[in-house]
């Protein structure tokens, strides 16, 4: 059985190899990617647009944004259907761990925690506000910030790092992730836009439409960066304890 | 030619620790290996210049998912059967 399994991977890996060779090379001006004039458009038309220099943060937020909010959706899903299922009914398996986790916080490992979270932390702030200029954006500066917190978690214990971000905050702070994004979608559709049409927020904010759209690019990025960064830790915090939310790593 | 060495290693690490991630018993390592492999893919991406991309595999792939896999490792048994 094992023998064939490794048969068939050989050959579906030989099929896919023998297909990669259609591919156009990397770089190649004639790819159907870089010929065409969607790819042309967007990269005329987005500064002029939107003023916005990362032409993957303007396409992932304005152009497909209702895309990238349903990713958050998502993700936001995503968290709660393992926080949920984990935490289970009353027929939880109460299986032994096979690695009992009984230590005292280590006093060079907090301490140098303690000096790099506030690090961490501005940097996350840092790319998510920067997304448009540089490389970044919510999901990245999310993940960051949600790594300082399960870096809490590691060098003291889930409980102090839970105490600072409960999961029921968590939960709330990732619908209000989601709520700021649909919320900036339909202030521009009341504004007389459709959803997500950035442009009509000139008429609340005193700026030109074109800023407009780059000032509520950053409104959704860090929309995403507050789910993201709940929904990292509660899923740490979840899988961590097998759903108890206690006594974790 | 600097680049295409670059990338020759790189594509030839990524087969070896792909191969690597499956074949160790423990899954510790099996995620640390892992690791190893989102780290050579995030320096592929950066290679060819999509940067944004290469961010998120370096904070996604080889940053908060590893640590997940391992926290999750720490609630199964550790060593896999085959």
């Amino acid at each position: 059985m094992k023998r064939a399994a490794l048969i068939l991977v050989l050959l579906i890996g030989l099929l896919l190899s023998w297909a990669a060779k259609d591919f156009p090379s990397w770089g190649n001006p004639q790819a159907p990617a870089s010929s065409s004039p969607v790819s042309s458009h967007f990269i005329a038309s987005t500064g002029v647009d939107t003023e916005v220099p990362n032409m993957v943060t303007a396409v992932l937020a304005d152009y497909r944004g209702f895309d990238t909010m349903f990713e958050t959706v998502v993700v936001f899903i995503a968290g709660l259907a393992v926080v949920s299922i984990l935490r289970g009914g009353p027929t939880r398996r109460t299986r032994d761990r096979k690695f009992v986790v009984d230590f005292e916080p280590d006093l060079i490992v907090t301490n140098t925690v303690r000096l790099i979270v506030p690090v961490i932390q501005i940097f996350a702030f840092y790319v998510l506000a920067h997304g448009h200029v540089s490389p970044g954006g919510g999901f990245q500066g999310g993940v960051a910030m949600g790594a300082s917190f399960i870096l809490i978690a590691l060098s003291w214990d889930l409980k102090t790092a839970l105490n600072r971000f409960s999961i029921d905050r968590c939960f709330t702070v990732a619908a209000l992730g989601i709520i700021i994004y649909a919320g900036i979608g339909l202030l521009s559709m009341v504004l007389g836009g459709e959803f997500l049409d950035y442009a009509h927020l000139s008429q609340v904010l005193p700026v030109s439409p074109e800023m407009a759209r780059y000032h509520a690019m950053l409104g959704v990025e860090i929309g995403v960066g507050f789910t993201v960064t709940a929904i990292m830790f509660a899923l740490y915090a979840s899988l961590s304890t097998d759903g108890r939310m206690q006594d974790g790593l | 030619m600097g680049l295409e060495l670059f990338n020759t290693l790189i594509l030839s690490l990524l087969v070896v620790v792909a191969i690597l991630s499956l074949w160790v018993r423990d899954l510790v390592v099996s995620a640390a290996v892992f690791a190893i492999y989102s780290f050579l893919m995030c320096l592929l991406w950066a290679e060819m210049g999509a940067v944004d991309v290469a961010f998120t595999e370096a904070t996604v792939g080889a940053g908060v998912s590893t640590v997940i896999l391992i926290a999750t490792v720490f609630n199964l048994k550790r060593k896999a059967k085959d």
